[in-house]
């Protein structure tokens, strides 16, 4: 079947079979192999996409449910020079250790920062429960995440 | 037929069906958003449990269910599973149901040529199970306010805070005298047997006494009786039955509790 949506600022046009995941349509049609497998059952947010803003597991949606949605995939947030503040952070605060779960992380937090702009910690480990990490002990997450709002309210008033 | 996909897309990976005749509700405009009528507030099926967090109906008419929304999976579990989704599913650990019963939910159904209004407790009647008939879909949730009730309790135990399924819940409604007097009634527990048990009985021997440890004590014979839990990978039924009686203590901690009320 034949569906619209926008990907990454893009308006694309696909044909998938119709049991096609999100997930699948992504990673194996589309390359786009930032977006990870972990569990495959919603449980560990590896997959996390933005689906209008909101986060959302690419391995519990078909792909037909995107037709006509904005969908933002990890590989969409940065410009070609420069990472997004929220990725920047990330780096800076030493909360990437083997990396699987960090797309999925930085999504979450991204749609948290759109609604929240200054988020206490408790905020941030509400907003990121779903994101599962078996590396960091998600303190250095939760604070790249608060630096992520640090930069993106210096960003805005400078 | 589904709408969030998020129970459908976990089973379709362990059993794949083909060919693949499915219908996603989760796009029609009519079955989301919370309406309010006269009689009462109609809460569409398709909405999604985060979009009912944040309305402003839910939280200030219904905050027993917005209790139960705020726990059930995670952010973005939220986001994509609905409250219709959740019903049909029909879970006795679905986080959303204990709160609907206490509330006397009454169903939307409809199909091409008709509607009809069940409440929550006649169409669901087993796990998995519930009275929805070929061509037809449940269309959204009837709640009335009743702003007599002064306590609204929702408390679920789990292995972890997210993302955890139920071990027990319980979901209550109480209007309690200035005295300490229960007046009003209405309790729910999940996870504890193959439907949300909500026991008349219980909430009868309830009525009139002081809100204390005493009298809550007093009901838990009647409470073991009614519910009826399972072993399973989560928690045994000899655990289950201890702590679906020890959180309708916890309704202690929700009302501004004194030292020798009742005794």
């Amino acid at each position: 079947m034949k569906i619209s949506f926008t990907l990454n600022g893009k308006k694309i046009r696909v044909d998938v079979p119709p049991d096609r995941r999100v997930l699948d349509l992504l990673r194996e049609d589309l390359s786009l192999t930032g977006t990870k497998e972990g569990c495959g059952t919603g449980e560990c947010g590896a997959c996390t996409i933005l689906v209008n803003g909101e986060s959302r597991l690419s391995c519990l949606m078909l792909a037909a449910q995107l037709e006509g949605c904005h969908v933002t995939t990890i590989e969409g947030v940065s410009s070609a020079k420069k990472l997004h503040p929220v990725q920047e952070a990330f780096i800076e605060h030493g909360a990437v250790q083997c990396g699987f779960c960090t797309p999925g992380a930085v999504l979450a937090a991204i749609d948290l920062l759109q609604r929240n702009a200054e988020p206490t910690r408790q905020d941030i480990r509400e907003a990121l429960s779903g994101n599962l990490c078996r590396c960091t002990g998600y303190q250095k997450i939760v604070d790249a995440v608060q630096g992520g709002s640090a930069k993106l309210k210096k960003g805005q008033t400078s | 037929m589904y709408a969030g996909g998020t129970d459908l897309l976990v089973r379709l990976r362990k059993n794949p069906v083909n060919p693949f005749p499915l219908v996603c509700l989760g796009q029609i405009k009519e079955l989301k958003g919370v309406r309010e009528s006269p009689e009462g507030a109609f809460i569409g099926a398709c909405s999604s449990h985060a979009s009912l967090l944040s309305n402003p109906i839910i939280r200030y008419a219904f905050p027993v269910l917005a209790k139960g929304l705020q726990v059930l999976g995670s952010p973005p579990i939220r986001n994509m599973g609905t409250i219709g989704g959740n019903i049909c599913t029909a879970s006795p650990a679905g986080d959303t149901l204990p709160p609907l019963y206490v509330l006397d939910a009454v169903l939307e159904i409809r199909s091409q040529n008709a509607v009809r209004r069940i409440a929550i407790k006649d169409f669901i009647v087993g796990p998995g199970q519930q009275r929805l008939n070929k061509g037809e879909i449940l269309a959204g949730i009837w709640l009335k306010n009743d702003p007599d009730f002064n306590i609204h309790h929702f408390e679920k135990v789990g292995q972890r805070n997210a993302l955890a399924i139920s071990v027990a819940s319980l979901s209550a409604l109480l209007k309690v005298s200035e005295s300490g007097i229960i007046e009003r009634v209405r309790l729910a527990w999940g996870s504890v047997a193959p439907t949300i048990v909500s026991p008349t009985n219980v909430e009868a021997a309830l009525k009139g006494h002081f809100l204390s440890k005493d009298t809550l004590q007093k009901v838990m014979p009647l409470l073991r009786e009614a519910i009826s839990p399972i072993d399973d990978i989560r928690a045994t039924a000899a655990y289950r039955r201890t702590v679906a009686g020890n959180i309708l203590l916890r309704l202690l901690a929700s009302f501004p509790y004194k030292e020798g009320y009742g005794t």
